[in-house]
């Protein structure tokens, strides 16, 4: 009993040491890389169906639009200082040839055409969520958040945050390849 | 310049630390006076030193000097004044310089005050603090400099956070500080009696004051900061188990353990290696409290913005106090010696329990706070959950309820060897009263929650029994009041200390039980001039006036609370924006009595045109919370009380030791 | 190093724009049931709001836990159970929205700590008493007369001592006596309430 006294709090703190090293040094939690693992990664994305921003923005957009082949799937809103930093990396990737989509999570119409008018316009078809109600379908925590769909319809990965050059060449493109070779 | 020479005075308090913590060591093992002594003159230079820096920060803060980064990100030339000096410490680095500074100040105490330590102890003392010292001056200094220069420099500062301008938040981190940092004091002790190899009753009596003012203080602290929630947070929330609370509560529960472990050993000689190993526990859950803030190895509202650097630093700091601590007590503790036998039924018996059951209830809560990042840390991030109010609600309440039923009869118990059955007879009244509180309390408030009376009842044994406890050793009922009287002033004030703390821990119960079982709510949106029917009150929203404050625009709310057509309250409730941080606080209007608050808050107007006249209206009636705080009140000023008593007064054992051979000698505590 | 800056700054403004705290649930929520309203603050108060750190969507003003809050009314108006409505949001948002962590594999050691270690203690507590009982029995055997029957005891051997003159066997019987009247109490020393270092200095 004595022994276990004096030892076990020795014990126990050299694994919490170690643990919270573990942490402090995951590269990847530093970078935001690995925020939360999603539930539905692995599974159908699930069921939306949302309507354009306006008539003049290319949009709508439902489940059905992301099957037949790999798409990427982008949330984000004109008020979001994050989603800004990424916007040229989206813009790379759809220039690139990948199928970005947007969802424009609880925005102001009017504020969203502005901003995509001032900074481009990346996605092949963006679906107006004004109340977020849909974004609530896809687990979204906040934006930006990004998705990968597989050709058949699933959720492949998911990223919470905005896209930095280390998510897009350690993490995005890879996948992107692999399911596209595959 | 000014903060140059703050500067330039920190890179002397490290080379002082340096020096103290090596010095005195040699001496104290060479048994030389002239190298022990020089810890107490590094000891009082460092704290001089240290006041110098501290002082200049401020300099820099009042004069809004934003050619420092620390001013620059953490003040504004419109602040006011309370503010700008609260804002010293209302970012990382400041903070830190005072974590350091109050640090030094307790060592300069020790070196100043302590002319009866045996030297060698006092030189390991000061060599242990300086040691601490030093890694938190290398910390600031290489890692978070609060004199870094700007350039060029700006034209004005970025704010501080709205949040934090409030009077409640301006004194709550020096509160917390002292507390905090005090406990390092019961540390070094333990360190040095680790040393020494040394642990005895006259070693328990040394480190008591440093507890008890520890503890006073960080009680005080963590009521302040749950005060502030309560009327700045805007949802009448006082308590939600955040990880940055835990931190502090962490501390609390194995200090309050230490508090009475350490007069066990003062009183009776036993116990020590479990003392020694409570004290090194309560300090490291300061310094993990401090890690946990401040490392970004978790976020929250009220953390400071984060580097994964200095999570690094301050985690080596970690590992090397402590786990050299835990080493240090695995070597030397199986050569210490237990004391003499007690009885199970004892005081003794009833203060091990009370350890074992804060242990348990802050293995709980630490277990609780770090559990998430325990399990992402073993997933790699794969798996992730949340631990929150929920959890330790289920866990913590039931592990008090045996503690509070303890806590009565603890000081009915002799040392050695108690009478339980004379005990429990002592403990009618309280006994009565808590059947007729739970009674009363039924009856009162039929429809509440069923734990609700039993609760109180709680409270009731364990406020009786507190008072009773006081009131058979002054003989209150049992002679003249005039006896009485000087039976009161002749107490130990260590005793009447207890009993206040233990009668605060009841109220407190009392308001906690109050506040979560019956509370009640209005929410609804009102256009000036409107009523509605809330829980027990009619609520009126008056007007909404528009106004500008210091550094800030308001919309006022003017709230009528009215009773079945009696004016009641008149609660003015503010929504402040700040425009320098685009930030939006809530005043919360607050009408407290003994029974309890009645709380109001205004939210944002309506946003569509047909509501444009109307505001969302929250009301609130919070039974009992007032006295949650006024418990906490009581713990503290009965921390204090009990230091006040002529042998827990530092440097008192001396004097102590001769008063003791003159009066028959008494078991307080 | 710069990048992680840069990302604690992006991290940073984001917390600024979803954590402004302050009321929570808004009037135009709250459902005209108040059974269906008080279920819905239930479960509310189990779930965490995502982007803050440990509030509830209950507590919490940022527009995610406004949506959540609506999305539990809208499930509860659909006639779901309080269990299909977490499982609903479980199933989108995994074990972290709970802030009561489910009972399962990976939180058997949250949840079972507590309970062994309480066990493990009151276990040790009766380990202690019964050893207590043992010590004490052993320790105080030889001592168990009262000092009014030691007295009595001491009278009785003297009286009879001073009547029987006889040598040899009364008298070792009385030294015997004597010598087992003697106290060894092992904590007979111990004052009450007298440490034993009242804080003289000890030499160093």
């Amino acid at each position: 009993m004595r022994q276990l006294i004096i030892i076990l709090p020795l014990a126990v703190f050299a694994a919490l040491i170690g643990l919270m090293a573990s942490l402090l040094t995951d590269e990847e939690r530093n970078n935001n890389l690995s925020r939360l693992p999603s539930p539905l990664v692995g599974k159908p994305a699930p069921t939306i169906s949302l309507p354009a921003i306006a008539a003049n923005v290319p949009g709508g957009l439902s489940t059905t639009d992301l099957q037949g082949k790999v798409s990427i799937v982008n949330v984000f809103a004109s008020w979001c200082t994050p989603c800004l930093a990424e916007h040229p990396l989206i813009t790379r990737l759809a220039t690139e040839g990948a199928r970005v989509y947007g969802i424009n999570h609880r925005d102001e119409a009017a504020d969203a055409i502005t901003w995509l008018r001032r900074y481009g316009n990346p996605y092949a078809a963006i679906g107006f969520d004004a109340d977020g109600r849909a974004s609530l379908e896809w687990g979204v925590t906040g934006v930006p958040e990004t998705f990968i769909i597989s050709a058949d319809g699933m959720i492949v990965y998911k990223l919470a945050g905005p896209i930095t050059p280390e998510a897009l060449d350690r993490k995005i493109l890879p996948i992107l390849r692999e399911l596209e070779g595959g | 310049m000014i903060a140059e020479i703050g500067q330039y005075v920190l890179i002397i308090a490290l080379v002082l630390a340096a020096i103290q913590s090596v010095v005195p060591l040699w001496g104290a093992a060479r048994d030389e006076a002239r190298l022990m002594v020089v810890g107490d003159r590094s000891a009082i230079a460092q704290a001089v030193a240290l006041l110098i820096a501290f002082a200049a920060l401020t300099h820099g803060f009042i004069t809004s000097d934003f050619s420092l980064t620390v001013v620059f990100q953490n003040s504004h030339s419109l602040k006011p004044m309370l503010y700008k000096v609260s804002g010293v410490w209302g970012n990382h680095e400041g903070s830190m310089l005072l974590w350091v500074l109050v640090l030094a100040l307790f060592s300069a105490t020790v070196a100043i005050f302590g002319q009866n330590l045996p030297p060698t102890l006092k030189a390991r003392v000061l060599a242990i603090q300086a040691m601490i010292g030093f890694a938190f001056l290398a910390f600031i200094i290489f890692t978070s400099n609060p004199f870094a220069r700007l350039s060029p420099v700006p034209l004005d500062g970025t704010g501080l956070n709205p949040l934090l301008q409030d009077p409640g938040l301006a004194f709550h981190p020096p509160l917390l500080y002292l507390g905090y940092v005090g406990f390092s004091m019961a540390f070094s002790f333990a360190i040095a009696a680790l040393v020494e190899g040394r642990v005895d009753a006259a070693w328990g009596r040394w480190v008591r004051p440093w507890t008890l003012a520890a503890w006073a203080f960080l009680t005080g602290g963590i009521a302040l900061g749950s005060w502030w929630a309560y009327y700045e947070l805007g949802w009448g929330g006082w308590w939600f188990w955040d990880p940055v609370e835990n931190a502090s509560f962490m501390p609390w529960l194995f200090g309050t353990a230490l508090l009475h472990s350490s007069a066990v050993v003062e009183k009776r000689d036993t116990l020590k290696s479990w003392t020694i190993l409570l004290a090194i526990l309560t300090f490291s859950m300061s310094l993990l409290g401090t890690f946990l803030v401040r490392s970004g190895v978790l976020t929250s509202v009220h953390t400071f913005a984060t580097d994964p650097e200095r999570g690094v630093f301050i985690l080596a700091i970690l590992a090397i106090a402590i786990g050299g601590a835990l080493i240090l007590f695995a070597l030397r503790a199986p050569g210490m010696k237990g004391g003499g036998l007690f009885a199970p039924v004892s005081r003794e018996g009833a203060l091990v329990a009370n350890n074992m059951l804060l242990t348990l209830a802050a293995v709980t809560v630490l277990l609780g706070t770090l559990y998430p990042l325990i399990l992402e840390a073993l997933s790699g991030g794969q798996s992730r959950v949340s631990v929150g109010p929920p959890f330790f609600n289920a866990t913590f309440s039931p592990i008090m309820v045996p503690l509070v039923l303890l806590v009565a009869l603890g000081p009915f118990l002799a040392w050695k060897r108690g009478n339980l059955r004379m005990a429990f007879g002592k403990l009618v009244p309280a006994a009565i009263g808590a059947f007729l509180a739970i009674i009363i309390t039924y009856l009162m408030v039929p429809g509440g929650p069923a734990l609700a009376p039993l609760a109180m009842g709680l409270a009731a044994w364990l406020g009786i029994g507190a008072i009773s406890e006081w009131s058979g050793r002054i003989r209150l009922f049992r002679s003249h009041p005039r006896d009485a009287l000087r039976r009161i002033h002749e107490l130990p004030r260590s005793a009447s200390g207890m009993t206040m703390a233990h009668l605060g821990l009841a109220v407190m119960i009392v308001g906690i039980t109050g506040s979560s079982a019956w509370r009640a709510e209005l929410v609804t949106t009102l256009v000036p001039g409107q009523t509605a029917e809330g829980p027990g009150y009619a609520v009126t929203l008056e007007s909404v006036i528009e106004g500008r404050g210091a550094n800030y625009i308001f919309e006022r709310g003017t709230l009528l609370i009215t009773d079945g057509g009696r004016p009641v309250a008149k609660l003015n409730t503010e929504r402040r924006f700040f425009p320098v941080a685009n930030q939006t606080t809530t005043e919360a209007g607050i009408r407290t009595t003994i029974f309890g608050d009645l709380y109001g808050v205004i939210g944002e107007r309506g946003r569509t045109p047909e509501t444009a006249d109307a505001w969302t209206v929250k009301f609130f009636v919070n039974p009992l919370v007032p006295w949650i705080w006024l418990g906490a009140m009581l713990m503290a000023v009965g921390g204090f009380l009990s230091l006040s008593d002529r042998r827990h007064r530092v440097g008192a054992p001396r004097r102590a030791a001769t008063a003791l051979t003159k009066r028959v000698p008494d078991s307080a505590e | 190093m710069r990048q992680t800056t840069i990302f604690l700054l992006a991290a940073t403004l984001t917390c600024l724009i979803d954590i402004t705290v302050s009321v929570a649930v808004e009037p135009d929520e709250v459902l005209d049931d108040p059974m269906i309203e008080n279920r819905a603050r239930e479960i509310s108060s189990e779930l965490r709001c995502v982007v803050c750190q440990n509030q509830s969507i209950d507590d919490s003003d940022a527009d995610i836990a406004r949506s959540m809050r609506l999305l539990v009314r809208e499930r509860l108006l659909a006639g779901d159970s309080d269990d299909q409505v977490i499982g609903y949001i479980v199933a989108r948002y995994g074990d972290f929205i709970l802030l009561r962590p489910p009972f399962q594999a990976n939180t058997l050691a949250l949840w079972l700590t507590p309970p062994i270690m309480a066990i493990v203690i009151a276990a040790v507590a009766l380990l202690y008493c019964r050893t207590y009982q043992r010590r004490r029995i052993k320790d105080t055997r030889p001592h168990r007369l009262s000092l009014a029957d030691r007295r009595e005891l001491e009278a009785l051997v003297n009286r009879f001592a001073a009547v029987n003159l006889a040598p040899s066997p009364h008298n070792s019987l009385s030294n015997e006596i004597k010598e087992g009247l003697n106290p060894r109490d092992p904590d007979a020393n111990t004052g009450e309430g007298k440490p034993n270092g009242d804080g003289t200095p000890r030499p160093a």
